[in-house]
Formats: C-alpha cells, sequence, structure tokens
C-alpha cells in the first residue's frame, strides 16, 4: 500500500531548523527557560576526559544520499522524497571505494541514507565492496522493498552479497511505527521482513543477519535492549512468524525533525534534561565516533552521521576525501556538542545500538 | 507556593534525605532494588504493577515517573491502559465488597 507520509522534510517546508547554525543555537540553550544543561565537554571533564580520542577506524559509514521513500517524523537526516538533489555520484562512490581499500583496519562498509536502494549506483557499489571481502551494512527502511517491482529482487541480491541488513522497527504494533513513519509502513515494513526471512535472513545457521532497530517513538529514552529484544522476538515471532537476529536500541538525538518534534511538542527542555540527567560515563569508551569515519553524499567527512547532518566537520584539515589523509583522520579528537548526550545517556547508543550495560 | 503538584518537584524527591538522611538513603536503596533489573518480575512488568498502583493512591508525580518508565521499557498504551483498569476494578471492587456488609447489617435489622 502506499505510504501516506505524516509530515515534509524540514528542507521542504522551509523551517528554520533546516539550518543547521540554527539547530546548534537551540541544542546550546536557546530554548531552555531554566537552569542550562551543562556543555557535554564540561560533563566528560568531571570524569577525567579531556575530550573524545580516535582509534583505528573499523567502520567507514557513507550516507549514499537524502533521497527517501518515507519521511519519518524522527528523522534526523531530514531525509523524504523531495530530497532529490543529495545523491552520492558514481565518480564520489568510486574515490570511496579507492580510500576504503587503503585502510587495512576496515571491516564494515555501513551504508546509510535516505534509502540507500533508491541511488542509481547502490548496487554497483554494494558488489565493488563485496569483491573486497568487506562486509557491507545496509540501512533498510524495509518499505523500500516494496515500494515498486524494481526493488522486489533485493532480497535475493542482499543475499548474493551477504549483506548485513539493518532495518528499522520502531514497535510492533502498527500505531506506534505508522506515527514515526508514515501511514501504511507498518504494514509493509512487516511484508519487507517476510521477504527477507523467506531467503534466509534472520534464520539460524544461514549466515545473514537481519538486525532490528528500536527508537523510541516520542520524547523517552529506550530502556534495557535485552528486555526490549525479548519482547520484539516473542511479538513478532507470536503474531507474524517473523525472525530476526538482534535488537538495536537507539535513542533518538535531538537534532533535525526531532528536534522540530520536541519543540513544537513542548518536550525540548525535559527531554535534554533526562537526556543529561542519565549520562553515563561508562559509555565514552565505546562512542561509535572512536572508531568511525561519515562520508556525507558530496565527500566530506564527519565523525558520526550526526555530527555530519549539523554539518560539523572533523576538525583536521582533511575534511573531504578528495583530501584523505588516513594518519590525520585516525588521529583526531572528535567535535563535541551537546547533541552528543544522546550518545552517552543509560546504556549509551550507536548504530550498533547499546554500548555498556547499566 | 502556586500549586500543590509542580511536576519540577519529580527531580527534587532525592532531596528528602536531607532532613533524614539515614532512613531517606535506606528507603532510596531498597527503591532501587525493587526496580532495578528483571528479577522474579521483569523491569516491564514491575513499571506496569507501578503504573497502575499510582492511579490507585492518585500519585500525579508516580504518573508522570511510571507513564516514561512503562514507555521506555516498551510497554505498549493498551497495556498501560490495562493495568489502570485493574487498579479501577480493584478500587471498585473493595468498594462494593463492603455491600456485603451493608445487607450484612439490613438482613440483621430488618424482618
Amino acid at each position: 500500500m502506499a505510504i501516506k507520509q505524516k509530515t515534509k522534510s524540514l528542507k521542504a517546508t522551509q523551517n528554520n531548523l533546516a539550518d543547521t547554525f540554527m539547530q546548534l543555537k537551540v541544542l546550546n540553550g536557546a530554548e531552555i527557560s531554566g537552569d542550562k544543561i551543562t556543555p557535554f565537554k564540561t560533563e566528560i571533564a568531571k570524569h577525567d576526559y579531556t575530550g573524545i580520542q580516535t582509534v583505528d577506524t573499523t567502520i567507514f559509514q557513507i550516507n549514499i544520499g537524502k533521497l527517501c521513500n518515507q519521511t519519518c517524523a524522527h528523522c534526523h537526516v531530514d531525509a523524504g522524497p523531495d530530497r532529490k538533489e543529495e545523491n552520492m555520484s558514481k565518480t564520489t562512490l568510486a574515490r570511496c571505494l579507492e580510500i576504503i581499500k587503503t585502510i587495512p583496519s576496515i571491516q564494515f562498509v555501513d551504508i546509510t541514507g535516505g534509502a540507500p536502494e533508491m541511488n542509481a549506483h547502490f548496487r554497483w557499489f554494494v558488489e565493488e565492496v563485496s569483491k573486497g571481502g568487506i562486509t557491507v551494512i545496509n540501512r533498510c527502511n524495509l518499505t523500500i522493498l516494496r515500494a515498486n517491482p524494481k526493488y522486489y529482487d533485493l532480497p535475493e541480491f542482499f543475499k548474493n552479497h551477504k549483506v548485513h541488513i539493518v532495518s528499522s522497527l520502531p514497535y510492533f504494533t502498527k500505531k506506534r511505527t505508522d506515527n514515526q513513519r508514515g501511514d501504511g509502513v507498518f504494514e509493509d515494513s512487516i511484508k519487507a521482513l517476510q521477504m527477507l526471512n523467506e531467503v534466509g535472513y534472520g534464520k539460524e545457521g544461514s549466515g545473514l543477519i537481519l538486525d532490528l532497530v528500536y527508537n523510541p517513538t516520542g520524547a523517552f529514552l529506550p530502556g534495557s535492549q535485552e528486555t526490549l529484544q525479548a519482547e520484539f522476538k516473542r511479538q513478532l515471532k507470536r503474531k507474524f512468524d517473523i525472525e530476526f537476529n538482534t535488537l538495536l536500541a537507539i535513542t533518538n538525538l535531538p537534532i533535525s525533525r526531532f528536534l522540530d518534534y520536541l519543540l513544537e511538542s513542548g518536550n525540548y527542555e525535559e527531554y535534554m534534561e533526562k537526556l543529561h540527567a542519565a549520562f553515563n560515563p561508562a559509555t565514552l569508551d565505546g562512542l561509535m565516533c572512536r572508531n568511525t569515519l561519515s562520508v556525507s553524499w558530496d565527500g566530506f567527512i564527519y565523525d558520526c552521521d550526526f555530527n555530519q547532518m549539523l554539518d560539523l566537520k572533523v576538525n583536521v584539515a582533511s575534511q573531504h576525501i578528495d583530501n584523505f589523509d588516513l594518519a590525520a583522520l585516525q588521529n583526531r579528537e572528535v567535535i563535541l556538542n551537546q547533541h552528543c548526550y544522546g550518545c552517552t545517556a543509560g546504556a549509551g547508543s550507536s548504530c550498533g545500538g547499546e554500548i555498556a550495560g547499566v | 507556593m502556586a500549586s500543590y503538584f509542580d511536576p519540577k518537584d519529580l527531580k527534587k524527591f532525592g532531596n528528602i534525605t536531607e532532613y533524614q538522611e539515614d532512613m531517606g538513603k535506606k528507603f532510596f536503596e531498597w527503591y532501587g532494588t525493587v526496580f532495578n533489573g528483571d528479577t522474579a518480575l521483569t523491569e516491564r512488568e514491575k513499571s506496569l504493577i507501578a503504573l497502575a498502583v499510582s492511579h490507585a493512591v492518585q500519585c500525579p508525580y508516580c504518573i508522570d515517573a511510571y507513564s516514561s518508565a512503562c514507555l521506555e521499557k516498551g510497554a505498549d498504551e493498551e497495556q498501560m491502559m490495562e493495568a489502570v483498569h485493574v487498579a479501577a476494578a480493584i478500587k471498585s471492587g473493595s468498594t462494593l465488597v463492603y455491600g456485603v456488609q451493608m445487607m450484612n447489617k439490613v438482613e440483621k435489622l430488618t424482618m
């Protein structure tokens, strides 16, 4: 069924928050009436961290474009069907491929978007990375597998290249899922998961990994990943005979459309206080920005996908793939700001889910 | 004081130790043992019970805290409202069951 979008991109509606400067202004206290949230750098200094230092890069994350068939209410990319201009070219992808081959520590090429599959060069790129023996992670929104007949064979394509699939399913009920991701998304997501199961994804012993991502469907933090996973496994098996490998609990970071939602719903101040109150120093060593390089559709380099969306480029001279300097990039200090509280709250949050048990 | 109930007061709950440190600390330690971790009951089940009790004792601070906790632990709206119905059913039942006492008295007094 066709997805009825709940919203439009901030860019399309000419919302002030489409400007990253405005987002940073809000994050740094413009909308807080009471006590300001302690600056993130000051908070970590209380635990003897002068900054966050990177280690060898194991994940090369590429945001291949902002085009998407969905317009989710919490999207930190501000992706949607109207974001047709920002898509990675084949030349840029080819340059990324060259770079990947020069980084011996790389274990994963993590492709995200938008809906990555909508980029015309997606399949070519996956094939090329796979030839090098590196695991491709594809952040698939599920509904793309049902969006158009030209995508129906994607499960077979993923299987043939042993692509590790990471898919968002915020909840195992229609109401919560559709409220966040658009009317009709739940139904199509369930069908897509069944398609992936049919070719072996999520099945024990198949070697085909299907992980799900849980994002809270509102202004609250994710609970224990282990507990949520057990509930998701039980409910999806019982209701739809669906299997998957791991549930990754990811906190919504207060940027882009989720920031807009927080402000519009009057939850911003309380949410920031909640993130701050839940700050857990045990998450700092496991932050994904330490071993990740994040590349945007136009080739700029960032510490993570969130910094990318705030246009906070890496703090070394090598800020673009045309000027790639591995030694400098692997020995950099991460750019921090108030949104970083999102990755350090409670058990922590990364593209791989929880960081530390609490 | 503008109101007896201010949502911001919830964050000050820990301050009760300022007036009675020993008892307050013991309470919070025990409280943590009750709610933290999956024990014989899961954290989600304990949060749903807490939500039901919050309604029964009509504590706005508790309803605030355990509505959030239930969502965080993965409970859905239907489960949360069922928990409130359980509390309401027991409150109603506990009133109605006194009807038997009333009936006993009436039967004793009347021919």
